[in-house]
């Protein structure tokens, strides 16, 4: 099970890498959630897949499940739904000012 | 347990929601934000002296015993690291006053200012690894705002780029951090330390380790700076002043912790790809500061020039080496930030960026001449002033770790950074004065109380290196035997 998720989250990579690799602002975005999911998908399998019972008291299981790694999934899915938002808003915004969303003609210095 | 060592986060982040309701009322923004460094640097202050006394402070959030609970440590370094955040960013604030704008003060400057600091100071606080990343986004997040606040278009542009070399960054982190948690089932510094300890860094260890320096080298513009120089010329002066100063510091810090607490096994692994890494730093970086001829470009590879200096300390790793880090890190943050406001003030008056189109402004502006003259002497470490005494440890260091070549460039890089900064001054401020005074296209009125407060810091720290020395071999000394750290948090004997 670990080798087929280790597996999953090495194609999730690499599509995220292709997209960031495109000029297109969208695209780009689209790779960094991509990318994010895929890191979310590494610390599950890093902690251990289907080793134990949920991890609640009162239960009678023999082992339970390390939750630790779900919290921190939880707390980065967060940060990364914020992220990825602002990144939208801004890529509009620039998109209304500076006319164009892709990355070949968002080089070098532009006129004020 | 001490609940000091969480008020430097505390502080900003409820200041900073208080201004978040009272939107319209700048005057309340103002000064909340005054009084919320002013408390940020009486906290320092007083976090100083106790550890001095008692040694280092911890907080367990919540009561939840050290390797369960996420830990709140503050040692000497991250001390000293508070106190000239709260005098940087207290200048920076007052610079920002008359030259940020309404516009920009109206849309939440000052709360995402403060929020800001809270990322800052609780990287500096944290003593757990996921928590450093969750303080790591909270400072971001507030820098993908503040540097496209205003929203034209050079700033549009480099934020795009900015957020988007931080956000995959910041995955690689999470990678790291997944990594280490499978290999030790802890994400608490200090536990991390004995579990590393007894397991042995081995190999895999080892490339975790260096995967982490990878993600804190983009952070920190360490080797990886590609990003830095454009993305610093974009926002207003006491936008960037405070990037400059203490965005890429926090990753240096970082890089710090991570190997002298934890990683610190395989030095001739580790610390030497770290002094790799800061030689090219300040080679390129120096290289870049000579090249340019617009002044926000100049200052920001001197910020390369700076990182790469500080880790030539920790890549030594002997006492003399850290010691002139830690001295050089305080100094380096104050010094940034001055030059970047002087950098900036000048701009303003004159309109553009290019030294070879202003001259003979000291005729007009004295006072911004001279302290642009002391501050170009203290960053490249000319006796009296502040560089001074952590430039000679730096080099003493490298030099009985035998890694001369690094001591060699970084005595190379000092003339480099003088010359840029020299080529500068005398261009801008001596020969025939072109720029008459009704000819200026702003005024220096209320920009010269901050900068001239951050030079006295930094003349004060070079003068006063005697008085402020023993705490900084307290921090260094923090940094070397990181067993004071690890009994601070887990506690041996004390609940």
């Amino acid at each position: 099970m670990e080798t087929l998720m280790s597996l999953l989250v090495g194609l999730f990579f690499t599509i995220g890498t292709y997209l960031i690799l495109s000029k297109h602002v969208l695209r780009i975005i689209l790779g960094t959630s991509i990318i994010t999911h895929g890191v979310h998908l590494l610390i599950l399998t890093m902690g251990g897949l289907k080793n134990g019972g949920p991890p609640l008291l009162g239960e009678s299981f023999a082992a339970f499940t390390d939750s630790l790694p779900q919290a921190l999934i939880l707390t980065s899915i967060v940060i990364n739904f914020a992220v990825t938002a602002l990144f939208l808003v801004l890529s509009y915004q620039a998109y209304q000012k500076l006319g164009t969303v892709d990355m070949e003609k968002l080089r070098g210095t532009c006129d004020e | 347990m001490n609940n000091l060592v969480i008020l430097p986060v505390i502080i900003p982040v409820m200041a900073g929601l208080v201004m978040v309701i009272f939107r319209k009322n700048i005057r309340l923004h103002r000064s909340v934000g005054v009084l919320a460094l002013f408390a940020l640097i009486v906290v320092s202050f007083l976090l100083i002296f106790q550890i001095k006394s008692n040694g280092i402070q911890t907080l367990q959030a919540g009561g939840w015993r050290a390797p369960y609970g996420i830990s709140f440590v503050a040692d000497m370094f991250a001390a000293l690291l508070l106190l000239s955040t709260g005098m940087v960013t207290l200048c920076c604030l007052l610079y920002a006053f008359p030259s940020i704008g309404r516009e920009r003060e109206e849309h939440y400057f000052h709360p995402l200012f403060l929020f800001l600091i809270a990322g800052v100071n609780g990287s500096f606080l944290t003593g757990d690894l996921f928590h450093l990343f969750v303080c790591f986004e909270v400072m971001l997040i507030s820098s993908y705002v503040l540097i496209s606040l205003g929203g034209s278009k050079v700033q549009l542009q480099e934020s795009l780029k900015y957020i988007l070399v931080n956000v995959v960054s910041s995955s690689l982190f999470l990678v790291a951090v997944a990594y280490v948690y499978a290999l030790t089932g802890t994400l608490n510094l200090a536990h991390l330390s004995v579990v590393v300890a007894k397991l042995g860094q081995n190999g895999l260890m080892t490339t975790v380790a260096l995967l982490f320096l990878l993600v804190f080298s983009i952070k920190a513009a360490l080797f990886l700076f590609f990003w830095l120089p454009e993305s610093y010329s974009a926002p207003p002066t006491a936008i960037a002043a405070v990037f400059a100063a203490l965005l890429t510091k926090v990753g240096i810090y970082t890089i710090f912790r991570m190997f002298t607490l934890i990683f610190y096994h395989e030095p001739q692994i580790t610390h030497q790809v770290i002094g790799i890494f800061g030689a090219v730093t300040m080679v390129l970086g120096a290289i870049g500061a000579v090249a340019f001829s617009d002044i926000k470009k100049i200052l920001t590879y001197n910020v390369i020039v700076g990182a790469g200096f500080i880790i030539a300390g920790l890549a030594s790793f002997t006492a003399d080496g850290i010691t002139g880090s830690v001295f050089y890190f305080v100094h380096d943050i104050m010094v940034k930030a001055l030059i970047f406001l002087l950098g900036g003030a000048i701009i303003q008056l004159t309109g553009t960026s290019k030294w070879n189109e202003v001259s003979g402004l000291i005729r007009n502006h004295p006072y911004l001449g001279w302290m642009f003259f002391i501050a170009a002497l203290a960053l490249a470490g000319i006796p009296p002033l502040s560089g001074f005494l952590g430039k000679i440890f730096i080099t003493k260091g490298t030099f009985q770790a035998e890694y001369y070549w690094l001591g060699a460039i970084g005595l190379v890089t000092s003339l480099m950074v003088l010359y840029s900064m020299m080529k500068v001054f005398m261009n801008v401020f001596w020969g025939e004065t072109t720029l008459s005074r009704e000819m200026e296209k702003g005024t220096t009125k209320g920009l010269l109380l901050p900068i001239g407060g951050l030079t006295a810091v930094s003349v004060m720290l070079g003068v006063g290196a005697e008085g402020i020395l023993p705490y900084v071999r307290l921090a260094a000394d923090s940094l070397i035997v990181p067993a004071q750290y690890i009994e601070a948090v887990l506690g041996l004997g004390e609940a």
